[in-house]
């Protein structure tokens, strides 16, 4: 063994003092060129040829066709695709709130046989409980673990300031704006401390503004809890804004049709250059894609 | 304001001339008592205990009949609507028997129990536990399954989802139903103690009329009205305001 400075693989930046230091600067390469050793390590997420097929009418449609992939500890993944392509329903495998119909979803190592507070989904819906407040939503998870009342509050405080709605712990949801409310989802998933995050198209129904406000606070987050996220989208300069690695997926069977690693350093700006060239880029492989379905949908439609 | 104006003069003409009428004696003051006889009989009921005692018995009937009414009705409701064959067979059968008067039940009630409590609390249940269970079940319905998902999600199962999900979920969906079980436990438990000589509101009413005395069943009905308006108007609105203040809801005046 040497001594000598190894080559930074995305895995080992996790682990560097400060996440948000110089990183080189390079543009969008293959995924198939990462540095050799990366795929060594057990991934936290494993999907293992996970097939799923519906019954439509008695029908059979295959809504995933053997699906690969992995994502390293602390990674930042998104998926993007046209919709129906069945990307939310991946999540829902990996969330152990459906099953496959073939292939094993794989938590380090181990499979996923149901829901698990180790891997959190934040819905395209939310799901908020209306009935609760913005506290009692964020310590829920908590409260189902068992974790008594005076260790929750600290938790659920610590959380709240980290999505900074500390202010609104009494609040309802309704009295939320759309923005508060996904913040409020976000501090929900985070406070039963998942190693893996699930996120469904959570920023679709927002508008621009918040959309990027809550893009610098998600990677802020990310920094500040090392979790590792999936992070589902039909919006691609958000995937190569947020991700380490984008995965497209091919419209119905969905299946993976190329990954992208995106190398730009963070915290990165939606508006920067690079990152309109990284989405430009993956958006190229990507139309064909929604040309494909837009074309199945003129046709059910006339 | 307005309303408030409105209902004083209302009531005070109706007073007025309930008291003109009775000042004609155009019948005897025992088929016809003027106001302040009614008065009369409110107040010597309340300074004797006769209606305290008769409130304390019946508040306690009903509180424990509908606490039952609830808990079946909410169990049987979650029954039905998670399971298609309770839902096609039980849930026909509940629609029926809700065309039934809940007095109805009381034969039934003291060929098993006898002139005991339970044969009281049956007809209560009998009267309320359908309203609920019907509720109930179309509020599992109507839930949107978001909130199970995200319950399961977050590591709630079996019991658990249920009480801290899906019961709190579908409370808005349930109110309606909690409300008109109120009132049909109300009117059943009346008219059982009418028939069923054991104390109580409606026991009280029948002593009126076996003593010829008219004051004493106006009093008494005077006072089932109340109770009625004040659990209806107090207890269910105040929930009501709380669950739309919660939700969002807007009131639905």
């Amino acid at each position: 063994m040497t001594t000598s400075p190894q080559p930074v693989s995305i895995a080992d930046r996790r682990y560097l003092p400060s996440r948000f230091a110089a990183w080189p600067a390079s543009e969008v390469v293959p995924a198939q060129s990462l540095p050799a050793g990366v795929e060594e390590q057990t991934p936290k997420v494993a999907l293992n040829d996970i097939t799923l097929e519906y019954k439509t009418n008695g029908l059979p449609l295959l809504a995933l066709d053997r699906i690969n992939l992995q994502v390293k500890a602390g990674e930042f993944l998104c998926i993007v695709g046209p919709s129906g392509c069945g990307k939310s329903t991946l999540l829902h495998l990996i969330a152990g709130l459906q099953q496959p119909t073939s292939g094993t979803v794989l938590i380090d190592g181990k499979a996923v046989d149901g829901p698990g507070t180790d891997r959190i989904l934040i819905f395209q819906e939310l799901g908020l409980f209306p009935w609760l407040t913005v506290a009692d939503n964020v310590g829920f998870g908590l409260k189902m673990k068992g974790i008594p009342k005076s260790e929750r509050k600290l938790k659920v405080g610590y959380y709240l300031r980290l999505v900074q709605l500390s202010q609104f712990a009494d609040s309802y949801i309704h009295q939320l704006s759309g923005g508060m409310r996904q913040r409020v989802a976000l501090a929900r998933a985070l406070a039963t401390e998942p190693d893996v995050l699930l996120m469904d198209e959570p920023f679709a129904a927002l508008d621009a503004q918040t959309r990027d406000l809550l893009h610098d606070e998600l990677e802020r987050i990310w920094a500040e809890t090392g979790r590792t996220i999936i992070f589902v989208t039909h919006n691609v300069r958000e995937a190569a804004r947020l991700g380490d690695r984008v995965a497209v997926f091919t419209f119905r069977p969905g299946r993976i049709k190329r990954e992208f690693a995106v190398e730009q350093p963070r915290p990165r700006q939606i508006e920067d250059p690079a990152i309109s060239r990284c989405a430009k880029e993956i958006l190229g492989d990507l139309r064909e894609e929604i040309n494909k379905s837009l074309e199945q949908e003129y046709r059910v439609s006339s | 304001m307005k309303t408030v104006a409105r209902q004083v003069t209302f009531y005070a003409i109706a007073i007025g001339a309930w008291l003109v009428v009775a000042r004609l004696h155009l019948w005897p003051p025992y088929l016809f008592p003027p106001p302040q006889g009614v008065l009369e009989s409110l107040w010597t009921g309340f300074a004797d205990h006769s209606f305290w005692i008769a409130i304390a018995v019946s508040m306690k009937r009903i509180a424990i009949g509908y606490a039952l009414s609830v808990v079946i009705g909410v169990a049987l409701g979650v029954g039905m609507g998670s399971s298609k064959f309770l839902e096609q067979t039980l849930g026909g059968l509940l629609v029926s028997l809700q065309s039934l008067p809940s007095i109805c039940w009381l034969p039934m009630a003291v060929l098993w129990f006898g002139l005991s409590e339970k044969a009281i609390l049956f007809v209560v249940v009998m009267g309320s536990v359908l309203s609920v269970t019907i509720a109930m079940e179309s509020g599992r319905k109507q839930l949107p399954k978001i909130y199970a998902m995200a319950g399961r999600n977050l590591g709630a199962r079996g019991f658990k989802l249920f009480l801290f999900v899906l019961f709190p979920a579908s409370l808005p969906y349930l109110l309606t139903g909690l409300k008109q079980g109120w009132a049909f436990a109300w009117r059943s438990l009346i008219a059982g103690e009418m028939i069923f000589v054991s104390l109580g509101l409606g026991q009280l009413l029948m002593m009126g009329r076996d003593l010829n005395d008219m004051s004493q069943v106006i009093a008494v009905m005077i006072l089932i009205v109340t109770i009625g308006y004040i659990v209806d108007g107090l207890i269910f609105r105040t929930f009501e305001r709380r669950l739309q203040y919660k939700w969002g809801l807007t009131s639905a005046t």
